[in-house]
């Protein structure tokens, strides 16, 4: 029964980035990109980081994309403006990726892993395991983050401002 | 006590999901042209290391994977803010977001 | 009894002044060298010849202190250790050197004292003290070496000075020209100076003097190792001490200033050679086919360059024949194994050579730099010490007793008649040669009447103390210096003799023939060389005096006397069969081999950075899909080397 879920999730992640990749209007690939998050926090949760699978959706799904779409639109890009590479340059594209696949395949063939299968119950995944975690031994990164935050918007501000 | 519903997933299959989709990611990256899409393609990559790195930390039982996605997704909504405002602002002096027309790395 | 013949001296007491002989004319140096620009000209002068007087007071205390067969030995320090070869830096003391270093200190110092007044005003003042410190210092350190290694040190150093010095105005191209043929033919003749003490380190092992000596009395007479290694050591001597072919460069040396003629070219330098055979004499004495070439050279270089003497015009170049002339007796009594008479006479020749060539530099001193003795005449009345000096010089150097030249010169021709009696002819003949020119020279110059110009006539003055002081002391020697060297014929002890016995002995029992003579033959060949050398004087007196003849000009020489006055041509043959075809060939190098072989490859290697950096730079279009490409590319390679292989 979890195969079937995990082979239905991953099959719509990979169609949904595939049609990313591919597809010729960029608001499409906007919109085929969140149903790849949607997809990719459906893994998370059948690996019990429930957390994570919240904090996903609701960041990327629900702020970074729709930052993407506001500029597209703000852009005004659609399928007649958008630029091609030449054939030729988007087959050795597709090679070299392909390459690189093998590669990693190839290289991960004698790779021993720990486990093989999860463990009964895994509890690391819950919101209060991981609050704990983080404000314990990771508090540090954790307030660092904050500043990190207050450039970026900063910067933001900045760089965007129309210039009087 | 249900057993976890994934206990039948083995590992090796979460690591080849997770290449493909990195994979993907860096084709999309050398096939299209607008910079916007290409951003969008290296946040591609970047989920797929996040989705491996979960895998990883359910399996081996330490939270410090999850810990570690949670900062990534920090650092790449904070990436993609000051990439698209730079975008943005590229785009108001050049009138293009074409990576050709944006060629001067090199003097 | 104690058998005193080789006695070594470590006497702690007589090691000090031993250092302090060579390291006075090095400090000397070092100081008007470094600091000659902040002095005054005043100081530096009397600098340099304190510090030759303070060397000339350590020879004389040694001098007084060491016994006539000892020696001291001065081991600095172990130079070259390398498996079985161990060449270390000492020094020597033995009688021979202490003759040596009296003449170098002494004369050297009179020298100094002279040149401070006739180098005054000159805008190098400085500059040429400092290079006569140096020789001073070189020479010493050549004749004091215990070593082939040292003296060689010496050798080169010297002529390195003489180059300094002969070219020392070198705003004038004529004199840098002839300071560049003295250092080159002076190379010419060191290359075989190295390759004689390569053949000697290989055969023997060792460049020390006894080591060798000791080591080659095991070799046959005659060994072909042994001919090899002198006649190779004697193209060195000819080259420093200008013998045939190696002479040239002697009479265009006198483009320098006078008392750098004086002292290298008539006291010290060109006597390095005679020097380095007197020291070497056991190894030559067991090579008789060298003698035999060092005398026929000698004999053969006195004849020619006294022909040469007799038409020359200019008075320095007069005396620089001469002293080639001189040079070719004294390698004439090597050869035929009188080394004791040899060396002195090197000394005495020393005495009146340096007298002379310091009383002509007075004459032009006084003529305000004028040269040619056809615009001299006269001048006994107005520079009369001069005058008295350099007569006393040219009586000395025609042989006429009881003055130092007679009681050397009558030496070697008593040993030359008793040896080859074509060597005493051709030698007796020189002699009267050189009475004959040198006279011209002194009746042409200071009798008759003045045939410069009025302008000339009106400067003419005597020089000053400082310059007629050194010209009376070394008249003074030219007159008693023969005494040290009495022969037994008159009934005395021949000192001289004597005293470097120890070192010429070693030979002695290695000569074939008894070089003692019987005394009524040589009051004969004695007589027989004075009447001869007064009889030349005589015909000058006549030729010059009475009939008051002038040289003529250079225009109006034909026949043999042209031949004759250009110095038989030597100099432009050397220059047609030497110096042209190697210009011609240098030229084809530089052609053939620099221009298009050389050239060929570093141009090649430059256009092939350029090549790479053109192809290169077309990594870098700016496009950043491209380099993208170029990442993942990377990152494949990257990830097949490390996790594949």
């Amino acid at each position: 029964m979890s195969q079937y879920l995990f082979f239905t999730l991953s099959f719509l992640t990979i169609i949904s980035a595939l049609y990313v990749v591919f597809s010729r209007n960029p608001m499409y690939s906007v919109l085929s990109l969140i149903v790849c998050f949607f997809t990719i926090a459906g893994h998370y949760i059948l690996l019990n980081a429930q957390f994570l699978a919240i904090v996903h959706i609701i960041v990327y799904a629900g702020a970074i994309m729709v930052l993407f779409l506001f500029t597209v639109m703000l852009l005004n890009l659609n399928k007649e403006t958008e630029p091609h590479k030449t054939n030729w340059v988007k087959v050795a594209a597709v090679i070299a990726a392909g390459m690189l696949f093998l590669t990693l395949i190839a290289s991960l063939k004698s790779t021993q892993l720990g486990t093989y299968h999860l463990p009964p119950r895994t509890t690391i995944g819950l919101v209060q395991n991981i609050g704990i975690k983080l404000f314990t031994d990771f508090l540090l990164p954790f307030e660092i983050s904050s500043i990190l935050f207050m450039s970026a918007m900063i910067g933001a501000v900045m760089l965007a401002k129309k210039e009087k | 006590m249900k057993e976890a519903a994934i206990n039948y997933v083995p590992q090796n299959w979460y690591l080849v999901l997770s290449t493909f989709l990195f994979c993907i990611g860096i084709m999309g990256v050398l096939f299209r042209r607008n910079a916007i899409i290409i951003m969008m393609c290296i946040e591609l990559m970047l989920n797929s290391v996040n989705l491996l790195l979960v895998a990883f930390s359910s399996y081996s039982g330490n939270s410090d994977g999850q810990v570690f996605v949670f900062f990534i997704m920090v650092v790449a909504a904070a990436e993609v803010a000051v990439g698209l405002a730079l975008l943005v602002s590229i785009y108001r002096n050049v009138m293009s977001t074409d990576i050709n027309v944006l060629n001067k790395l090199k003097w | 009894m104690v058998n005193v013949t080789d006695q070594i001296l470590k006497d702690s007491l007589l090691i000090t002044p031993g250092i302090l002989i060579p390291l006075f004319p090095l400090i000397g140096f070092l100081i008007n060298g470094l600091f000659g620009k902040y002095l005054p000209k005043s100081i530096t002068g009397w600098i340099a010849s304190i510090s030759v007087l303070a060397s000339f007071v350590c020879t004389f205390y040694i001098f007084t202190n060491l016994p006539s067969n000892g020696s001291l030995h001065i081991d600095l320090f172990n130079w070259i250790a390398y498996s079985n070869m161990n060449i270390g830096f000492g020094f020597l003391i033995d009688p021979l050197t202490l003759v040596m270093l009296l003449v170098i200190s002494g004369v050297g110092f009179l020298i100094h004292l002279y040149s401070i007044g006739y180098m005054h005003g000159d805008e190098g003042f400085t500059r040429f003290f400092t290079h006569l410190n140096l020789f001073i210092f070189f020479m010493m350190l050549l004749v004091m070496g215990s070593n082939y290694l040292v003296m060689f040190i010496g050798w080169e150093g010297v002529g390195l000075c003489s180059y300094l010095l002969i070219g020392f105005w070198f705003k004038n191209d004529a004199y840098n020209d002839a300071a560049k043929k003295a250092f080159i033919m002076n190379r010419i003749g060191d290359l075989g100076f190295l390759l004689g003490m390569f053949f000697m380190l290989f055969n023997f092992g060792s460049l020390d003097y006894a080591v060798v000596a000791q080591k080659a009395l095991l070799l046959p007479v005659g060994s072909s190792v042994l001919v090899a290694i002198t006649l190779l050591l004697f193209v060195g001597a000819t080259g420093k001490s200008a013998q045939i072919p190696l002479y040239t460069w002697l009479p265009d040396a006198m483009a320098g200033p006078t008392p750098v003629s004086a002292l290298i070219h008539a006291a010290t330098m060109v006597t390095a050679g005679i020097y380095m055979i007197v020291r070497s004499n056991v190894i030559y004495a067991l090579a008789p086919f060298t003698l035999e070439i060092v005398a026929i050279v000698g004999v053969a270089t006195c004849l020619f360059a006294a022909i040469i003497g007799l038409m020359q015009n200019d008075i320095k170049k007069v005396l620089a024949y001469s002293t080639v002339s001189q040079l070719g007796i004294m390698f004439a009594a090597l050869g035929i194994g009188a080394f004791s008479s040899g060396m002195f006479h090197l000394v005495t020749h020393a005495f009146f050579k340096a007298l002379l060539f310091l009383g002509s530099g007075s004459v032009i001193h006084a003529l305000h730099g004028e040269q040619d003795i056809r615009k001299m005449g006269g001048l006994r009345k107005y520079i009369k010490v001069t005058f008295v000096t350099f007569l006393i010089g040219a009586v000395a150097i025609s042989g006429i007793p009881p003055f130092a030249g007679f009681f050397s010169k009558d030496e070697i021709l008593s040993h030359a008649f008793e040896h080859n009696k074509i060597i005493w002819a051709i030698l007796s003949i020189s002699s009267m040669m050189t009475a004959f020119y040198m006279f011209r020279l002194v009746y042409l110059t200071f009798f008759n009447d003045f045939r410069g110009s009025e302008e000339t006539k009106k400067h003419i003055h005597e020089s000053s103390a400082i310059m007629t002081i050194p010209l009376i002391v070394l008249a003074a020697l030219s007159i008693i210096g023969g005494f040290i060297g009495m022969p037994s014929v008159f009934g005395f002890t021949h000192q001289f003799q004597l005293y470097i016995s120890s070192v010429t002995d070693a030979s002695k029992e290695l000569m074939k023939e008894n070089i003692e003579l019987n005394h009524s033959m040589e009051w004969v060949l004695i007589a027989t060389a004075v009447i001869a050398a007064i009889v030349s004087i005589l015909y000058a007196r006549f030729k010059y005096l009475t009939k008051k003849e002038q040289p003529s000009e250079d225009i109006a020489l034909a026949g043999l006397d042209k031949v004759v006055y250009n110095k038989f041509y030597v100099d432009e043959i050397y220059d047609s069969i030497i110096v042209k075809p190697l210009k011609v060939l240098s030229d084809l190098f530089l052609v053939l081999v620099d221009k298009l072989i050389i050239d060929l490859f570093v141009n090649a290697v430059a256009w092939f950075v350029g090549l790479f950096g053109r192809t290169l730079r077309l990594v870098q279009n700016g496009n950043t899909g491209f380099y993208v490409f170029a990442m993942v590319f990377g990152i494949i390679v990257l990830f097949v080397i490390r996790l594949l292989i």
